[in-house]
């Protein structure tokens, strides 16, 4: 057997978490620090010891809870951070699509971004020319392509920047989530590309909270759990592993988040109330749910939106919503400040099941595009007591159909 | 090819990876002069607007008593705007570079390519000012009809890397600070300022008699690229002594500056 072309050795990754959330320090915080008793620092394993070997061809989906450790693992091997212990063995290049159209710059035209973005990702300007056509082509954007980005729609500007990625020639390559955006013919698009680079056998590491993408692209799976190594082996027993540990019911009825100081915009927090404003995580079908996010704004952002997808369990999409579809969009140009935004989902329109709601705050004038990604904040429960046929109704709505009766003769 | 991705690699300054992303200096120098060009209406008329009124109000203000107590080789305007133009390198790209690892966040959050290259192509975007306004003193000299020393145009290049070099120095150690003090971003305009007067730019340093304030002077980074820069008008006696103790401190910074980086810059995605 060949050397992996990647090892795993031992890693683990420690943060402090100081008290005082504040990712960066002020340098009156850090005088008046030798005068004061350390404040206590709050040590978090993001990663225990974990070890893995990863063979060339392999297509590995990294599966965990939110915090369970994958994205500080992707940040390691694509070297954004370093670990504190152990060590990595890297028989390759790493191409690492953490978040795509990084660096894009809504300034720059179409072409510009290519060639900017190709270069940061690691691509030589040869190989960024070489493919140049058919990553237009793939991204659909062929005559806008000398038009400034900021005039592109962000659909346009996500399938331009999963184009550049697609094309990367790197031995290895690691997916963020990329693919939770987009409509669904792209995001087919793009499962097919990526099909495509793990049969050329080049090596994939995916992470996903999309199983049945997960299950379609990779051929083995490793769980984490709490930063450790929770499983690894063939992608259905892992998934089957994930699902058995309460995967599924891990965001409750209220989701609350760091405050992050680097955001101008950040949901700081949501919950599920019901039509008597009680905190509640489940529902029945005759019962209309109301969704209260408290937002933080702490810069003016033009353009902004906030964009709701729910989901069923089987990660379908059964509601797929963009503030700016009414007007005046409620966070363009949100003042500084704490708002509260609540927007209900109305009776007899989701079916029976588990539900979860994913919600991403954008601006096509951002660089980077997103301004929070909480992605899967909320899930509850809807059960149908009210109806004939109940939980034995196979449809994604359970909207109901009255027959309107007039005697003709 | 296999290489490791450990906790903390020794201190070097990855000079083999830095040629490996080469591209990238020349991706972000262009990118930032684009979007600076492309969102101004005035263009690159910005990047000689500013050296060019710097000038005409030094010379009003303060132009007859230098010439009355200094030696000048040149008509005042003429010698102040020489300094204004390499001081836009020094002062430009070292205030860029300061803030560039802030500004650049969000990519290097994202994707890992050597850090370095942010603050270096942050100084480049400056020299880059520097030939737009070097225009401009080109019509000074023939307006003033300054007579040239042909081999002091040699020293120009000579004179920019020397400036850029004491620009990356300074504006590596503050890019590296910035991103765990936020309160640098402050200090910079202010540092800015207050180097202009303590250098040599709108005055030589033969305008005190004292001769440590004269050695103070000769020391400071910028006086070396001055003198180089200056050698090109006839007759100009370039100190030697000037050019080289300015150097040592310029490298001193320059070494300081880019060891401090790459000790802190691991952390860079934790922080910023």
């Amino acid at each position: 057997m060949p050397k992996p072309i990647l090892e795993i050795q031992q890693i683990s990754k420690k943060f402090e978490i100081s008290k005082v959330s504040q990712p960066y320090l002020s340098l009156r915080d850090s005088l008046t620090g030798i005068f004061r008793p350390k404040s206590k620092k709050e040590i978090f394993w993001a990663l225990d010891d974990l070890s893995a070997d990863i063979q060339q061809g392999d297509t590995v989906g990294i599966i965990g809870k939110n915090g369970a450790g994958k994205s500080t693992l992707l940040k390691i091997l694509s070297r954004i951070t370093p670990p504190t212990s152990g060590k990595v063995v890297a028989r390759g290049r790493i191409a690492s699509l953490l978040e795509v159209g990084t660096g894009f710059h809504p300034e720059l035209t179409g072409r510009e971004n290519v060639m900017m973005n190709g270069s940061i990702l690691g691509m030589r300007k040869k190989e960024i020319l070489r493919n140049f056509d058919a990553m237009v082509d793939f991204a659909g954007v062929g005559q806008f392509i000398d038009t400034p980005l900021k005039h592109y729609s962000s659909g346009m500007q996500l399938r331009l920047a999963f184009a550049v990625a697609a094309y990367m020639e790197n031995e290895i390559l690691i997916v963020d989530e990329v693919l939770a955006v987009g409509d669904s013919e792209f995001q087919k698009k793009c499962m097919g590309k990526m099909s495509e680079v793990s049969m050329s056998g080049r090596t994939i590491l995916f992470v996903s909270h999309n199983m049945s993408a997960v299950r379609q692209l990779c051929t083995r799976g490793i769980v984490l759990e709490r930063g450790k190594l929770a499983f690894d082996g063939s992608i259905q027993p892992a998934i089957d592993f994930y699902n058995a540990n309460g995967a599924g019911a891990q965001p409750g009825s209220a989701y609350t988040a760091i405050p992050d100081e680097s955001k101008k915009l950040q949901v700081l927090s949501a919950r599920l109330l019901n039509q008597y404003g009680e905190d509640s995580t489940s529902f029945t079908i005759a019962e209309s749910i109301i969704v209260e996010l408290k937002i933080r704004s702490r810069v003016t952002v033009p353009g902004a939106y906030g964009y709701i997808v729910i989901k069923n369990n089987y990660e379908e999409f059964i509601i797929e919503s963009d503030t700016k579809d009414f007007l005046p969009n409620v966070l363009d140009n949100l003042a500084p400040g704490l708002h509260t935004f609540r927007f209900e989902i109305r009776n007899n329109l989701l079916p029976h099941g588990q539900h979860r709601i994913n919600l991403a705050i954008s601006s096509p004038f951002e660089t980077g595009f997103f301004l929070d990604l909480p992605e899967d904040i909320l899930s509850f429960e809807i059960s149908d007591f009210e109806t004939e046929r109940g939980t034995k109704r196979t449809a994604k709505t359970s909207f109901l159909l009255n027959w309107q009766h007039h005697v003709i003769q | 090819m296999e290489y490791e991705i450990k906790p903390k690699a020794k201190l070097s300054l990855g000079l083999e990876e830095l040629w490996e992303f080469r591209e990238l200096f020349y991706f972000f120098t262009w990118r930032d002069i684009k979007v600076k060009y492309k969102q101004a209406v005035l263009g690159i008329f910005w990047a000689i607007l500013q050296p060019l009124f710097m000038t005409l109000i030094f010379s009003y203000l303060l132009g007859n008593a230098i010439s009355s107590q200094a030696k000048l080789p040149v008509p005042y305007p003429v010698y102040a705007l020489s300094g204004m133009l390499l001081w836009g390198i020094f002062s430009g790209g070292m205030s860029n570079a300061a803030n560039s690892m802030v500004t650049n966040s969000n990519i290097i959050k994202k994707i890992y390519f050597p850090r370095l290259i942010i603050p270096i192509s942050a100084v480049l975007v400056a020299c880059v000012d520097f030939f737009m306004a070097f225009i401009i003193f080109i019509v000074a000299l023939v307006y003033y009809q300054i007579e040239i020393n042909w081999v002091g145009l040699l020293f120009i290049p000579l004179a920019v890397i020397f400036a850029s070099v004491a620009a990356m120095g300074i504006g590596m150690f503050f890019a590296a600070l910035n991103v765990k003090y936020r309160d640098v971003r402050y200090i910079i305009p202010f540092l800015v300022q207050a180097l202009l007067f303590l250098t040599p730019v709108i005055y030589p340093v033969s305008i005190t008699g004292n001769k440590t304030l004269q050695l103070l002077l000769q020391l400071n980074p910028m006086a070396g690229a001055l003198e180089l820069f200056r050698s090109l008008f006839l007759d100009y006696q370039v100190n030697w002594e000037t050019v080289g103790l300015s150097s040592a401190t310029c490298l001193l910074f320059f070494v300081i500056g880019i060891l401090y980086f790459r000790k802190t810059e691991a952390y860079f995605a934790d922080l910023a």
